[in-house]
């Protein structure tokens, strides 16, 4: 049976609350999911207060000042501050989102921040993504050709490339796959739909040469039939794609090919 | 399971090549039972509480009767399927098994009855 309480190590603790900031008038609350392995405890939330004053307007400015200027051990990735690298991926009240394109204005009260859900946790806010990787790995996620010319770049016509639009933008973050309960229940076996809509952004490639192959390796009742199109993935998605949409044009594809 | 790679763990035992006629079915019935069940409700509906000689007489023409059966046929086959894909979805390892092989069962035995009992008021 599927897990449906965290095991008794994960169960999370109520953490440290730090100091308040002297003289400011502008406080904010910010409870931040902690975890160590290093030191065998629970997984606590410890609680932090910014001046909101002195804070850049985005998720990701709060918690750079948090690790600046209050506690350097807060362990998150970062990296492009600007929504294209996908490194700073969590759980920002309730939505998996990246925290530097989430404006702090758009959350009511005090703000919580967990790592992304259902994944193992390699400490704090970072997520071990090394399963997720290797499905992105495993969908063939680069051009296929078995024809040797032109020898220069391949052209594809203006209809053809607005097939990739809404698909290619995709950065990685892993936002959807974790926000999607068919992952969280059965992701060993089931890509996920970030995994998916690569597949998907290949597949539909007017120029790629193993369209039928690629269909070939999602044909499962697992890989690609736990999609039951719940639809998280899309309304999660900090880049605005449509990732649902990418697995029902799949499985659209596969009765083409058989009914 | 720990000395396997990342990519073998994703590729478990490779891709089964099934799921699409699954798929298919699904759909297929789902359209079906949009038509069938407002049909029923309205065929079986109004005979609920009547005389035993009335249902009776009403079961034995054929639009009732077979309205009330294809909905039997196609419900059940839906039912299979589609507690098939939710026993997969939340059950693992041998009561998956176990639940999908009950769930099959009890499904054609409902059907086999229920068509058992419309062909008996039918005919």
């Amino acid at each position: 049976m599927v897990q449906l309480t965290l095991p008794k190590n994960s169960r999370i603790t109520t953490g440290k609350t730090w100091p308040k900031p002297s003289g400011a008038t502008n406080l904010r609350a910010f409870k931040i999911y902690r975890w160590n392995p290093d030191d065998e405890a629970n997984p606590r939330v410890d609680t932090y207060f910014i001046d909101m004053d002195k804070c850049g307007p985005m998720v990701l400015d709060a918690l750079i000042k948090i690790k600046n200027e209050i506690d350097p051990t807060l362990t998150f990735r970062r990296s492009c501050r600007e929504g294209i690298c996908g490194s700073c991926a969590m759980n920002i009240d309730g939505i998996n989102t990246l925290a530097c394109i989430y404006g702090l204005d758009e959350i009511k009260g005090d703000v919580k921040i967990y790592p992304l859900p259902h994944m193992p946790v390699v400490k704090d806010l970072i997520p071990d993504l090394t399963h997720f990787y290797a499905q992105h790995a495993s969908v063939m996620p680069w051009l296929e050709t078995k024809t040797n010319r032109p020898a220069k770049e391949w052209k594809q016509s203006i209809e053809d490339r607005k097939k990739l639009d809404g698909v290619y933008e995709c950065v990685m973050c892993a936002c959807c796959s974790t926000s999607c309960p068919s992952y969280w229940w059965n992701g060993d076996r089931y890509l996920g739909p970030a995994a998916l809509l690569h597949a998907y952004r290949w597949i539909v490639d007017s120029r790629d040469e193993a369209t039928g192959e690629r269909l070939d390796q999602l044909e499962d009742p697992f890989k690609l039939y736990r999609c039951h199109t719940i639809m998280n993935c899309t309304k999660t998605c900090p880049k605005g794609l449509n990732p649902a949409k990418s697995i029902a044009e799949i499985k659209k594809m596969m009765l083409e090919r058989t009914v | 399971m720990h000395y396997l790679t990342d990519r073998k763990r994703v590729a478990g035992l490779g891709v089964a090549k099934s799921g699409v006629h699954h798929f298919w079915v699904m759909k297929i019935s789902s359209v079906a039972l949009l038509g069938l069940i407002p049909l029923f409700v309205f065929t079986f509906g109004p005979m609920l509480g009547r005389p035993y000689d009335e249902v009776i007489a009403y079961f034995s023409q054929p639009f009732p009767a077979i309205v009330a059966g294809l909905t039997i046929l196609v419900g059940f086959r839906h039912f299979k399927d589609g507690a098939q894909v939710l026993i997969e979805d939340y059950v693992h390892g041998w009561k998956q098994r176990a639940l999908i092989i009950a769930t099959i069962l009890l499904s054609y035995t409902a059907t086999a009855v229920g068509l058992f009992a419309i062909a008996r008021i039918a005919l």
